[in-house]
Parts: structure tokens; C-alpha cells; sequence
């Protein structure tokens, strides 16, 4: 109800924007006009806030209306209703699907003010000039076209980009260190005796598959060549393993939401399993101790970024530059560092964070006092450390980006025989 | 495909019942009014026909809407084929032949069925107690009828809700593995409680009785005590009663029953999910896992399966008791 009735606010904001218009008016033609632009944003839940659409309302003057679908959904709406959507917010390996399809149109650089400042991860591929680039799509492979209506990706950095990064960041296993009561330092541990019946993993067979090779690999059982793009006979050894530590009691159960991840851990009923980060979190904000476990040989790292619609053109896609330049300005960055993932403009986002909390989220330095998420919550006490370090620790030991198959169907049926075993 | 199911034994014999009585009264009171020319009788009739097509028709209407169209679209759709972006309209038995060639299709139904028969026998025997109790040893009409709201009490919260609140009272540190240890009676917490088929079928069997305890309670009060003192007079055992009138005379009950629980339990994917935590596998699941995936001929083709197991198995029970004749 309250909803429908204006409130004194928003009276007095839009009587102060009337006020302006009238005392400036040449410029604020154009504002007016943006005023009455809506953009359509989908996308997968992490990034898809309604504070984001909130501050683009305030600082903007344009709506934004969001909609959170799962990563299945969201490949399917991007591939077949591209008028559906303005915005698409969508992850990198949904890009290597979705933009062969041409429901996306290119973006130009010159047109983004903070391209320069943009991690090296999204363009070169390397975080710094030595870093290995990573199994599995990395962004940078599907970042670039060569003009914009190539279907196909560029080999390097170009003129023409298909999605803009805005967040990231790189997962590994979840461990009770109080129920473990010893080091944890690879991904075979998962597969370790010990922990029959106390571990899990997610039921997302995308992801799984990646998590699954993790393992594989760490124990020594299998080389892959590509981690992110198996092939039939790698997927058959790899579901074998975990066929045969599943039917052996390994496992306590599955996940396929968050909370379920969250509830595993937080009774007790599991002590190490594959994890997101604002998942641990949850757990910590419960009092109960649970660290993101950095392993040695590396993390699964995930990317996401917004892609514009073809059908975008004239003032709604001015309203789109404008807002992609207002989403690499450092708001929206300081809001997703202050819980646990990363900017694509770190620089920009420091200015929106105080010092203790770049502090602790982006240098890994310990924290110096209470840190707390926006929303008020408390993420660490003074003097902790975040879990793998700074930024440059933990992206710069990816081992694998999140990817998507030529095998993807196959896979999909052999994990559901895993299920099913 | 569990609405469809519910659908379908909710509506599908009750459909029947409600049109042919609607239709009938009219019929009945024309015929007995008073005496008419032949030709006013024959104008009658036809304006009672119309009638009884008008009256019927909501239900018709409704029920094409959103039963056999439904259905009939599942069916189109189960032979189309599907990319991963697009489902692509076609005639091909490609879904079928995969499904019923693969041992994991073969596997899932046998573990379905499993669960189905299982939680049968549970509710069947609990259901048909507390049925018994009820009508045979509570007197009173009102004891019975406050007994019997009390077994509906448990029903008035969410079904997700009943069986969700089952995990932390089975877990590794839950209440019974809490309560257990500190009387002494196990060391260590039982691991089957949680996340297995123990509980699957737990949350089933208390999620479903009541559908065993309602039809089998309502026939049994049908049943004439005279039939059962006559029984007595003539020295039959209390166990004799028991297999040879109260149990052929609840048979309706039973039937009914048995239909709710088989539908609901062969239908059923969160259940399993949940308790199993992903860990077991039923039809249900399969359907959901390639609608995840978007593999909606595929999913269509599991689901036209099971309708065709189901309704097989319901056309089997009926040859054992009409239940319409005996009701």
C-alpha cells in the first residue's frame, strides 16, 4: 500500500529537479529527456540490487528495472527475446553462448571514460605481466571483437567490446577449521576419507564439473588439457571418481541454492564443501567459524559483466553509456568490494571505502577496526585478515575461469547419472 | 507435473460423479411432471439436453482448459527436439528412444517406484489404524469428529514447512541424535536419520496418512454395525471381523487412498530433493533438472512416461474394486 502513495520525499525531489530545470534551462533539456528513459536490466542475482537501481535513480535521473533469473534463464532470454531487455548483466561464459546469436551490439572504448583503468584481467588476460592466463573462458578471450558485427571473438585487445566488467571474483573450497582441527591446503582434500560423510558439493553442473576437475586434478588422477573444456573422456573419468566416492558415502548431501550451502555448513552437518563467498559470510555473521580456504593450486574464478542490447539506440543508449560510466565511477564498485568481490575499476572504488576497508577487502592487510557490509551487517572483527589475501593473491593464482563446454550436453547427462547413482 | 497429477486424480473421477447428478434431476423432473402432448414432451426434451450441455459446460470448458490441453501439449511437445537455445518443433522419437534406453531412466523409475510402494505399505498400515480407532472404538459422533480434526491439525501449516522442519531435528546434531545420546543408547549420532532414503520416506509417510486416514475413516463409518454384531452372534473372532467384513467393506477407502498417495508420492521432486539433500534420484527430479536446462522435449517426454506408469497403475487397482459401485 505505502508504495502507491507519494511520499513528502520524492514530492521534494522531483519539485527540487522542477526548480533546477526552470533555473538552468539549456542543459537540463537533455536531463529532462533522460529523466523519462527506463532501461530493462536481467541478470543473475549477485549483482542484480535494488540498491544499484535506487542510486542510478538519485544520481542518474533514469530508471532502472531489474530482474534476477537464474544463470539457465538468463542464457535463454539473452539468446532468443532480445527485446526483452535493454541491460544485459550477464556472466562471461553466458557471453561465449549468447553473442555468437548477434542479440548484443558491440561497445565502443572511446566512449567508456575509466577503459584505462580497467584490471588487466579484461583485457590483456594478465593481471600483471607475468601472470599465467587461466584454464576455462577467460574474460579477455571473449571481451573483444574485431568490429562490431564480427560474431566472432578477437584474438586480442581491440576497439570494440562485447561486455563491460563490473564484478568478479575467485571461489574455492569452504572449511569449518574448528570441526577440521588441521591444515587444509589442496582441493583433494574434498575427496580425503576423513571427511566421509561431512563433505558436499553443488548440485549446478556447470560449476560442479569445475569444482570436480579441481580435484581430480590435485589428487593426481587426471591432466586435463582444458579444465573448462573437457573432453567426453576426461568428463567420464572425472564423474567416475566422484561416482565412486558418492556410492562409498562421501558426501552428505548436495546444494543447489545458497542457503542450503549456508544451512550444511553452519549445523555442522558438513565440514568442508564447495562455497560462495557471501555464503561464508552468512555463516560468520551466526557466530560460527568458517574460512574460505585458499588452496594451493589455486581458485575457480567467475566474471560478470553488462552487455547491451542490438535493439538499443539514440537517447536509451545514451542512457546506457551513461550508465556504464557511472557503474565504473566507484559507487557501485565500493558496494560489491564492501562484500567480498571486485571492481573491475579497483582505483575508482577506493575513493567510495574507507581506508580500513580497502585495507582489508583489497590489500589482505588486517582489519583495524569492525568491518561491516552496507547493509549494516559484521563481516570481521579488528585485527582479522580476509581469507587468501589481497586482490593481487587471490586473482592472481586462478587456475580456472568458470567456462561453458562443446561437451555441455554430454556432461549435463552424465551428471545427472551421478545424481541418480 | 505434480498439479497435473493432482489433477488428475482430483478431478478425473469426481468429474463423472458431479456431471452426471447435475444433469439428472432435470431429466427425472420433466419425466414425472405433468402429462404433456407428444409433441410439447419431444420440444422438452431437447430444451433439457441443452440444458444439461449448458450446465455441464463450466466444468467442460475448465476442464479442457487446464487438463487436456495441458496435456496434450506436453505430449506435442515430448516429440520436438531442442538446442541448447531453442526448442525446435519436430516429430522425432529421439527424446523416447534416449530415455528409454538409458540405465539412469531405468534406475530412477525402479527407485520411484520404490519410494511409492514403500510409503504405501506405511501409510496403508497407519492410516488404516487410526481409521479404525476412529470409527470403531471412539462412541460418540462429536469425539469423533474433534479426533479426526485433530489429525487434520498438523495440515494447516505448508507442506514445505512440515517437512523442512524434519532437518534439524534429524541432523548430526540434531534433537534425536541429542536426545539419544544423552540417554545412553548410542555413542555416536546416527548418520541414516538425515539426508538418506530412511528420511525420504519418513516425510513422506507424514506428509501424506491423512490422505489414507480420510477415505478409509469415511467408508468405514458407512459401514452397517448390525453386519459386524451378526458377525459376533455368529462367533467369528475379532480377527475374522476384521478380514472378512471391515476390511472387503473399506476397500473403497483403501483404493481411494492408495491413489492419493501413489500420484502424490510418484509426482512428487522437493521432497526427495530435500530429505535425500540432492543425494537420491526420482522421476520427479529428472523432469526438474532438464527444465533447469531447458530441455523442455526431454522433460515433456519423462513426464508423458510417467503419466502412462501412473495411469497404468491406477487402471490396474480399479480392476480390483470399481470404486464408483461401491461408494
Amino acid at each position: 500500500m505505502s508504495k502507491m502513495r507519494y511520499s513528502r520525499r520524492s514530492l521534494l525531489k522531483s519539485g527540487a529537479a522542477a526548480v533546477a530545470a526552470s533555473a538552468l534551462p539549456a542543459p537540463m533539456i537533455w536531463a529532462q529527456d533522460i529523466r523519462n528513459v527506463t532501461l530493462r536490466q536481467f541478470g543473475t542475482g549477485v549483482s542484480n540490487l535494488n540498491e544499484v537501481a535506487g542510486k542510478v535513480k538519485e544520481d542518474l535521473g533514469f530508471t532502472l528495472e531489474m530482474t534476477a533469473l537464474d544463470s539457465d534463464s538468463v542464457t535463454q532470454r539473452a539468446a532468443t527475446q532480445p527485446d526483452s531487455f535493454d541491460i544485459a548483466d550477464i556472466e562471461y561464459w553466458i557471453c561465449k553462448k549468447v553473442w555468437p546469436t548477434g542479440n548484443l551490439q558491440a561497445m565502443d572504448t572511446g566512449r567508456i571514460a575509466n577503459y584505462d583503468k580497467i584490471v588487466g584481467i579484461f583485457r590483456s588476460g594478465k593481471l600483471t605481466p607475468e601472470s599465467v592466463i587461466a584454464q576455462g573462458t577467460a574474460p579477455h578471450t571473449v571481451g573483444f571483437i574485431d568490429s562490431p558485427e564480427a560474431t566472432s571473438f578477437a584474438t586480442g585487445e581491440t576497439r570494440w567490446m562485447t561486455l563491460i566488467p563490473t564484478i568478479y571474483n575467485a571461489d574455492t573450497l569452504g572449511i569449518r577449521p574448528d570441526l577440521i582441527g588441521r591444515p587444509i591446503d589442496s582441493w583433494a582434500e574434498l575427496l580425503n576419507p576423513e571427511f566421509r560423510g561431512k563433505a558436499s558439493i553443488l548440485d549446478i553442473s556447470s560449476i560442479g564439473i569445475m569444482d570436480m576437475a579441481m580435484v581430480c586434478e590435485a589428487m593426481g588422477e587426471i591432466q586435463y588439457g582444458d579444465k573448462g573444456n573437457m573432453t567426453r573422456e576426461e568428463i567420464d573419468r572425472t564423474i567416475a571418481i566422484f561416482t565412486e566416492a558418492k556410492r562409498a558415502g562421501q558426501f552428505r548431501a548436495f546444494w543447489k541454492s545458497f542457503d542450503e550451502s549456508v544451512n550444511l555448513m553452519a549445523s555442522g552437518e558438513v565440514v568442508i564443501q564447495s562455497m560462495w563467498s557471501p555464503a561464508i559470510t552468512a555463516v560468520k555473521t551466526r557466530g560460527i567459524p568458517c574460512v574460505y580456504q585458499p588452496l594451493k593450486e589455486g581458485y575457480r574464478s567467475w566474471g560478470g559483466g553488462i552487455g547491451l542490447s542490438k535493439s538499443l539506440s539514440g537517447l536509451k543508449l545514451d542512457a546506457a553509456y551513461e550508465y556504464i560510466n557511472w557503474y565504473l565511477s566507484g559507487w557501485v564498485g565500493g558496494f560489491l568490494m564492501r562484500q567480498g568481490y571486485y571492481s573491475a575499476v579497483p582505483e575508482t572504488s577506493k575513493e567510495f571505502m574507507s581506508e580500513n576497508e580497502w585495507g582489508y577487502w583489497f590489500e589482505g592487510k588486517p582489519a583495524s577496526e569492525e568491518i561491516t557490509n552496507p547493509q549494516g551487517d559484521v563481516m570481521a572483527q579488528a585485527g582479522e585478515v580476509r581469507d587468501g589475501g589481497s586482490f593481487h593473491e587471490r586473482m592472481g593464482k586462478v587456475a580456472c575461469w568458470n567456462a561453458v563446454m562443446d561437451e555441455n550436453q554430454y556432461m549435463v547427462r552424465k551428471w545427472n547419472e551421478f545424481i541418480a547413482a | 507435473m505434480e498439479r497435473v497429477h493432482r489433477g488428475l486424480t482430483g478431478a478425473g473421477p469426481g468429474t463423472a460423479g458431479a456431471a452426471a447428478p447435475a444433469a439428472m434431476p432435470e431429466g427425472q423432473a420433466a419425466g414425472r411432471g405433468h402429462p404433456r402432448s407428444a409433441r410439447a414432451a419431444r420440444g422438452r426434451g431437447t430444451v433439457d439436453t441443452l440444458q444439461g450441455w449448458a450446465l455441464a459446460s463450466p466444468l467442460v470448458i475448465v476442464l479442457l482448459a487446464f487438463l487436456v490441453l495441458p496435456i496434450v501439449m506436453i505430449v506435442a511437445v515430448s516429440f520436438w527436439q531442442a538446442t541448447e537455445f531453442a526448442i525446435v518443433p519436430a516429430f522425432s522419437f529421439e527424446n523416447y528412444a534416449f530415455l528409454l534406453t538409458s540405465s539412469v531412466t531405468w534406475r530412477v523409475f525402479g527407485a520411484t517406484l520404490q519410494f511409492a510402494l514403500i510409503t504405501w505399505t506405511l501409510t496403508l498400515l497407519i492410516g488404516f489404524t487410526v481409521a479404525y480407532y476412529l470409527a470403531f472404538h471412539i462412541r460418540t459422533t462429536a469425539m469423533q469428529t474433534i479426533l479426526f480434526l485433530v489429525c487434520t491439525v498438523p495440515f494447516l501449516t505448508s507442506n514445505i514447512i512440515r517437512m523442512i522442519s524434519w532437518i534439524p531435528f534429524l541432523g548430526r546434531n540434531g534433537i534425536a541424535n541429542q536426545t539419544l545420546i544423552e540417554l545412553g543408547i548410542i555413542d555416536q549420532p546416527l548418520e541414516w536419520l538425515l539426508y538418506s532414503d530412511f528420511s525420504v520416506v519418513l516425510a513422506f509417510v507424514h506428509l501424506y496418512t491423512l490422505f489414507m486416514i480420510v477415505p478409509i475413516f469415511n467408508t468405514m463409518s458407512r459401514i452397517d454395525r448390525s453386519l459386524i454384531e451378526a458377525a459376533r452372534d455368529n462367533g467369528a473372532s475379532g480377527w475374522q471381523i476384521l478380514t472378512n467384513v471391515i476390511i472387503p467393506l473399506s476397500k473403497p477407502g483403501i483404493m481411494i487412498g492408495t491413489i492419493f498417495v501413489l500420484t502424490l508420492v510418484m509426482g512428487d521432486f522437493i521432497t526427495v530433493r530435500f530429505m535425500s539433500g540432492s543425494q537420491s534420484a526420482n522421476v520427479g527430479r529428472l523432469i526438474s533438472n532438464d527444465i533447469a536446462l531447458l530441455q523442455y522435449p526431454s522433460a515433456s517426454a519423462t513426464s508423458v512416461v510417467l503419466l502412462v506408469t501412473v495411469l497404468l497403475i491406477i487402471g490396474v487397482l480399479m480392476r480390483f474394486v470399481n470404486i464408483r459401485k461401491e461408494l
